[in-house]
């Protein structure tokens, strides 16, 4: 079973909380692997927070065939960090050769475009970079986004953060957001790109549990956007739905949350909007979830969100302190990070709460 | 040598013989009085010594034959008589030298359902947790309307709000059982009233919204304009039965009813129409329909549509400008092989009009038909649905007009299994015709027992309108019955959703299943598991 958390706070923070937040978890995940997404980066690529980021894991080859791809389409390298690794056998983990997280200028053409020109760019080129390295299983590309890091990898995350140097005081990666997983065994294949959080034009996501309607979601799912596939893992398709609800129907925050866990018909009748609410339910029943899960997303304003299924079968908790708040599948964990926190303060979502947290910390609970 | 004509009709040329033991027999007459086929006469036997006997006999004569109902056998009171079916009948071909055979009920060739070939072989075991199926709530409902895609939905965000701007197709989300299109005809007063209190009973004590469609042949007037209107879909089919009444009631109907349902054809008979004898157009059931005695050929096309398009612009348009534009109107075709080809244009038709597509496979059953027809045409219901379900997906377009079948749900008992198989196969519900009758009493069966619907001599007074087989019918203890059963079918679903965890309908959850046979696993795209 996966286990996962985030942490937000005012003050740039480095992974190894996001580690310490997750190995107290570790009975409860199989230690098969380590992905964090951080977003709001300072440290390394303080400098140039609007420059789109690519992270990758990939062979020298592919290095070289992505190298001459982006050149060929203008885009230039600016700032980059080449992690300084750990050439030790015995730390337990399936490491790629070379792991690329580079910022870029756009090409100059798109200078003077829209934003929204801008973003399908940064799509469509990450989705031909992934085409690019599967040809001959050159490797992995995980974001290609402003101000967002993805780091990926199979094994122990201990031996990841080591590996890395994550542990290490002077890591150079820093960020206010950071949302992580330790699993990367799926129930099926072990596939790097099953391993959540997953990113989409701005959109993190990562899920604790089992997605029923997996097979509903997905095919209703792939002729709505292209940037719907790889489906690797059943916990790709709250992505999608987050995406599909927030940028591509730009309908407010709590219809994700009507939407992947609609009420029973009987309680939506004695809700004042009704009528909405069960033309909501009929028309995207296929992107309802069912089975138990529990989510943790980040929008693309920094916006951390958290919910669960419908009958809240997996565990999620939400502590805070004046410059932070954590949220964890376990308490254990939120102790380990922020134990001097009042925990009558906790937070535990019902089956029933969206919760959102914003960039100044401010938590809302809404209730469906 | 004695003289015989080899012409002459023996019990044994006949599909069921009489199994008499005299020695039982108390001679009390009671199975001679019961049989409306006449097939048992008491007949005086010359013995020795100018000594007679009085015996029971079957009379061997095709006008006349035992089909086999066995309600001789239920009222002897000392298990002296019974049918028993005979192997070597030349029946089939004796009665096909007087013309197309009639009868009805269900194919009695076209036997082995795929859905028997299906398990819910997805079950939630440590990865996830199976649901309760006591203690975990379940939202079991189906939709039957017009459903829009989101990009079509006319709203407008107002701040961190939704708002409806514009109007939206009706859709009424019901139970995903239907009681299926058996007509006041075909179906004696009787058996049709048992059938609308169930409904009604369903509804407001049990609270599972079931709803009943007519069939094609009007309503009764006390019904049309009582509230319980709202539990009915009327049926409009090629004949038109019933509905000059209709459409003059609709200025006094309190409300709108459920549906209406254009039936273009049926899984039994495809394309051969409807027809109702002369013999069961009684004066009650002439004046429903407003026709005179006569038989009723419902023709096996609606008059008047040449094409699909029409058939979405002028029926489809003017049932629902008749009810406001406030019902949902749906249309049921048998299965074919060109079935993907129709649902195809009506998820296409511009007007987003068309609020349920129903497929009727070939095991469903009927009041009458040619025999050829109800053995020899039709398509059976698993994979048509599963290729007009796969057609809408391929295109974005699943859920947008809901699937329902029909066909020989719930032949071996249990309609739950067979509901839930064809709702992960993409179905939004299923509807139920022969069941219902036979839990009413109905004993006809594909095997060939009974199956005179046709006849006008129902024995059990379900399919007459005879009104001393009528009486035969307890209609609360009928009504009772179909309760009792469809809270049996609800709680058996639940037990079927909880193991995969659901806890709602897994409309198109085709990983749920599996399939011990390979062919059918390839064809449904579903695992193949052995």
């Amino acid at each position: 079973m996966c286990r996962i958390g985030a942490i937000k706070s005012t003050v740039p923070v480095k992974p190894k909380l996001a580690l310490k937040l997750m190995l107290p978890q570790q009975e409860g995940h199989d230690s098969s692997g380590f992905a964090m997404v951080m977003q709001d980066l300072y440290g390394v690529f303080a400098d140039s927070k609007e420059k789109p980021l690519l992270s990758m894991a990939c062979t020298a080859r592919g290095v070289q065939r992505i190298n001459e791809y982006m050149d060929r389409h203008g885009f230039v390298q600016l700032a980059q960090w080449v992690p300084d690794v750990v050439h030790d056998q015995a730390l337990a983990l399936q490491a790629m050769p070379r792991y690329v997280f580079r910022t870029y200028e756009y090409p100059e053409i798109y200078q003077y475009r829209s934003q929204k020109a801008r973003e399908d760019l940064l799509l469509d080129t990450r989705l031909a970079l992934r085409a690019l390295l599967a040809e001959e299983d050159d490797g992995y590309v995980y974001s290609f986004w402003p101000d967002v890091l993805t780091l990926k990898e199979i094994g122990d995350p201990a031996a990841i953060a080591t590996y890395f140097r994550l542990w290490d005081d002077d890591c150079r990666l820093v960020a206010k957001n950071i949302v992580v997983q330790c699993r990367q065994n799926t129930n099926y294949a072990i596939v790097r790109y099953a391993a959540h959080p997953f990113f989409l034009q701005g959109y993190t996501l990562c899920a604790n549990g089992e997605n029923t309607f997996f097979t509903k979601n997905r095919e209703f799912q792939i002729p709505l956007h292209r940037g719907y596939m790889g489906f690797e893992s059943d916990s790709q398709t709250l992505l999608y739905s987050l995406h599909y609800v927030l940028h591509e129907r730009q309908w407010p925050i709590q219809y994700f949350k009507h939407i992947i866990t609609p009420l029973p018909y009987e309680e939506i009748q004695h809700k004042n909007d009704a009528p909405l609410l069960m033309l909501l339910r009929e028309t995207l029943a296929n992107l309802e979830i069912n089975g138990p899960n529990t989510l943790i997303g980040m929008l693309p304003d920094g916006t951390m969100i958290n919910c669960c299924d419908a009958k809240k079968l997996r565990p999620i908790v939400i502590g805070k302190t004046p410059s932070c708040v954590v949220i964890s599948s376990e308490v254990c964990g939120i102790n380990a990070v922020i134990p001097q926190r009042d925990v009558g303060t906790d937070i535990y979502p019902t089956e029933r709460e969206l919760i959102t947290i914003t960039n100044d910390l401010e938590i809302t609970r809404w209730k469906q | 040598m004695e003289a015989i004509n080899t012409q002459d009709i023996a019990t044994n040329d006949l599909a069921w013989k009489i199994e008499y033991i005299p020695e039982r027999c108390t001679l009390c007459g009671s199975c001679v009085a019961a049989c409306t086929f006449a097939a048992i006469a008491f007949v005086r036997v010359d013995l020795p010594h100018k000594k007679t006997k009085l015996l029971i006999r079957q009379e061997p004569s095709l006008a006349h034959c035992c089909v086999g109902c066995g309600v001789c056998e239920k009222l002897c009171p000392s298990q002296a008589i019974r049918p028993i079916a005979n192997p070597h009948s030349r029946q089939h071909l004796l009665t096909s030298c007087s013309g197309p055979a009639r009868r009805g009920g269900r194919s009695n060739l076209q036997r082995q359902r795929t859905v028997d070939a299906l398990l819910v072989g997805r079950i939630s075991q440590m990865t996830d947790p199976s649901l309760d199926a006591e203690r975990h709530t379940f939202d079991i409902k189906a939709p039957l309307g017009r459903i829009l895609s989101p990009d079509k939905l006319p709203l407008q965000r107002i701040g961190d709000t939704l708002t409806i701007t514009g109007k939206t197709p009706p859709v009424r989300w019901i139970y995903p059982l239907l009681f299926s299109d058996m007509s006041i005809g075909a179906l004696s007063t009787h058996a049709w009233e048992a059938i609308a209190l169930a409904v009604a009973y369903l509804n407001e004590v049990c609270h599972i919204p079931v709803r009943m469609s007519s069939g094609e042949g009007g309503m009764p007037m006390k019904l049309i304009t009582s509230d319980k209107l709202k539990y009915m879909i009327l049926q409009i089919a090629s004949g038109h039965f019933g509905w000059d009444r209709i459409i003059r009631t609709i200025p006094h109907m309190p409300c709108d009813p459920a549906g209406i349902l254009i039936k273009i054809g049926q899984g039994a008979k495809p394309g051969d129409g409807g027809l109702l004898p002369e013999s069961k157009v009684e004066h009650h059931i002439q004046h429903i329909r407003g026709v005179p005695k006569t038989t009723l050929h419902s023709p096996p096309n609606h008059q008047g549509l040449y094409s699909i398009e029409e058939a979405v612009q002028k029926m489809h348009l003017s049932l629902h400008a008749a009810f406001g534009f406030r019902v949902p109107v749906a249309i049921k075709c048998a299965a074919s092989s060109t079935s993907v080809a129709v649902y195809n244009n009506l998820l296409r038709d511009p007007y987003n009009i068309c609020g349920g597509f129903f497929l009727d496979g070939v095991q469903g059953g009927t009041g009458a038909a040619n025999t050829v027809s109800l053995d020899h045409t039709g398509h059976p219901i698993a994979s048509t649905l599963r290729d007009c379900y796969r057609a809408a997906v391929a295109q974005g377009l699943q859920g947008q007009i809901p699937l329902w079948v029909g066909g020989g749900i719930g032949m071996t008992g249990q309609a739950a299994a067979d509901a839930f198989k064809l709702i992960c196969l993409g179905a939004n519900g299923v509807f139920i015709g022969k069941l219902l009758i036979q839990l009413l009493g109905c004993v006809g069966n594909e095997y060939g027992r009974c199956n005179q619907c046709s006849t006008g001599q129902c024995p059990t007074g379900i399919c007459t309108q005879d009104y001393r087989l009528m009486m035969r019918l307890d209609i609360d203890k009928g009504a009772e019955a179909i309760v009792n059963y469809v809270l049996t079918f609800d709680s058996e679903l639940r037990k079927l959703m909880a193991p995969v965890g659901n806890s709602s309908l897994p409309v198109g959850r085709a990983d749920a299943l599996i399939s011990t046979d390979a062919a059918i696993a390839k064809q449904l795209g579903i695992q193949y598991a052995c």
